[in-house]
């Protein structure tokens, strides 16, 4: 009902907003009406707005996500309960609970015995697709140009990587990208990043070597998997 | 019957949605087939023209949906066929008019009066996109084999997973022998490579499709025209027909040229 004010919540990455029942019209405008009573408050927030088990369509989540912008809020993650609306915000290029970095991570330790998080991705990340995990995240399938991956941890890509890979995005120098097809927009380790020419229209199909990025001496290297130098 | 309802889009605009609509309509129709075509560009509507319609407007798709008229009073009939129908966008209004629910219930009350019922989306991802493939059986995807074109071809192929009208099917138009040739645009191979759904036809470019339009005659009624043929192998393979895809090589090297000779009896 007009009027009502969603519960706000600050947290390491951003404010967190609960959305309260209604239709999604209703939600929507209550929401705006929020932002715009305190407008200089929100001005250049990021926010996550949390939908519990509502499904949200491609179409409502990138509405709302400009109708926030243009009053100057950064919408950068959904929180749900449905797989279908995880589904959409990742496609949109949003968090979702998954992938959201949590209140504690602060840095995040490259620990040998337990303790350490990954997540498993089983389908191929297309254009516009964004995912960031305070941890490892694993690929099953191809990582498409426009696609990217954010990891505190190490990416490995069982498929081929044509998007951007940014591994230890917290600053961990330690962390790898692996591919099986290594052919990425741009990459980076920690700090470092290195950009890559252009992909042909002709895809070079037969560079079927998988392959490894690493850092070393200040600069990211790539090298074959069963490259000897790699066990220096 | 039952009418399927297929949504054509895109993503990036320009790409070739409503000739494909068009083109579509007109080959099954052309094989007896009962369709009602509806644009689903309110605002910007271009598929009466193309289908040569454009005088005969009287009710559009909002007036439907706003019950100022009923269903039948919208449907313009083409005469060139039995059963051919287009539903027009309406001009002076925009994409809020119709919701995605309106489309659906515009759809059922179709279905049994018609074999195929083809939306010919807006590009982009908002509001009208999502009116058109709301009662979409299934989704088609045209695309330009140029880098710019799969790129958004893939973020619309990931959105319409997302809505759960997976997996879609695609159509790769204007395609450059020539150009492919001398390495200068991308094959269908390379399309798929990153694109990975299945592919249901590769139309041709060719001039007769502007000069089609502007005619309002659709390509696939020009015999002479390869990419009509192509667009009525796709109404072929949507019929259940196996149709092979089109050997759109571009051979100039010594042989191919002196077996034109001889076909032709010399030049």
């Amino acid at each position: 009902m007009p009027g009502t004010r969603f519960p706000i919540k600050g947290f390491k990455e951003g404010l967190l907003i609960k959305l309260g029942d209604g239709s999604w019209n209703e939600v929507q405008a209550n929401l705006l009406e929020q932002i715009e009573e305190r407008l200089e408050f929100f001005q250049g927030a990021k926010i996550a707005v949390d939908v519990d088990e509502r499904i949200v369509r491609a179409a409502e989540m990138g509405a709302m996500r400009d109708m926030l912008s243009d009053r100057g809020v950064h919408l950068f993650a959904v929180i749900s309960k449905s797989n279908v609306t995880d589904s959409v915000a990742e496609t949109l290029g949003l968090s979702t609970h998954q992938t959201i970095l949590r209140e504690k991570d602060s840095t995040v330790r490259n620990m040998l015995a337990g303790g350490e998080n990954a997540i498993l991705i089983r389908k191929t990340l297309r254009s516009g697709a964004s995912i960031k995990y305070p941890g490892h995240v694993l690929v099953e399938g191809d990582v498409n140009p426009g696609a990217e991956i954010l990891a505190s941890g190490s990416i490995y890509i069982w498929g081929k990587l044509r998007g951007s890979a940014y591994a230890g995005i917290e600053g961990s120098e330690n962390e790898v990208i692996c591919a099986l097809d290594f052919y990425p927009a741009q990459l980076r380790i920690a700090n470092i990043v290195k950009e890559y020419p252009k992909l042909k229209i002709k895809i070079q199909k037969s560079r079927n070597h998988a392959q490894k990025a690493n850092l070393f001496a200040g600069e990211i290297r790539v090298s074959n998997w069963d490259d000897q130098n790699l066990l220096k | 019957m039952t009418a399927k309802t297929i949504t054509i889009t895109s993503g990036k605009g320009g790409v070739g949605k409503t000739t494909a609509t068009a083109n579509l309509a007109v080959s099954l129709a052309s094989m007896g087939q009962k369709v009602t075509c509806i644009d689903g560009d309110i605002g910007l509507r271009n598929l009466d023209v193309v289908l040569g319609l454009e005088n005969r407007i009287v009710y559009d798709l909002v007036d439907v949906v706003e019950e100022r008229c009923r269903i039948r009073q919208a449907m313009i009939r083409d005469k060139r066929f039995e059963e051919l129908y287009l539903i027009p966008a309406a001009q002076t209004r925009d994409k809020n008019a119709v919701s995605p629910t309106d489309m659906i219930k515009l759809a059922n009350d179709l279905r049994d009066e018609m074999d195929w019922i083809i939306i010919d989306s807006p590009a982009g991802i908002e509001r009208g996109f999502r009116n058109a493939i709301a009662p979409a059986d299934e989704v088609i995807v045209v695309t330009n084999p140029d880098v710019s074109a799969v790129r958004d071809a893939d973020r619309i192929i990931g959105i319409i997973e997302a809505e759960q009208k997976g997996p879609a099917k695609l159509i790769i138009n204007r395609v450059n022998p020539q150009m492919i040739q001398r390495g200068d645009m991308m094959n269908a191979d390379d399309v798929l490579e990153l694109l990975a759904i299945k592919l249901i036809g590769v139309i041709p470019e060719d001039e007769h499709v502007i000069v089609s339009t502007n005619l309002g005659k659709p390509v696939a009624l020009d015999e002479k025209s390869k990419a009509g043929e192509a667009f009525r192998n796709i109404a072929r393979r949507f019929m259940g027909d196996e149709v092979p895809m089109m050997n759109l090589e571009y051979k100039d090297d010594i042989f191919h040229r002196l077996s034109k000779v001889f076909r032709t009896g010399g030049e």
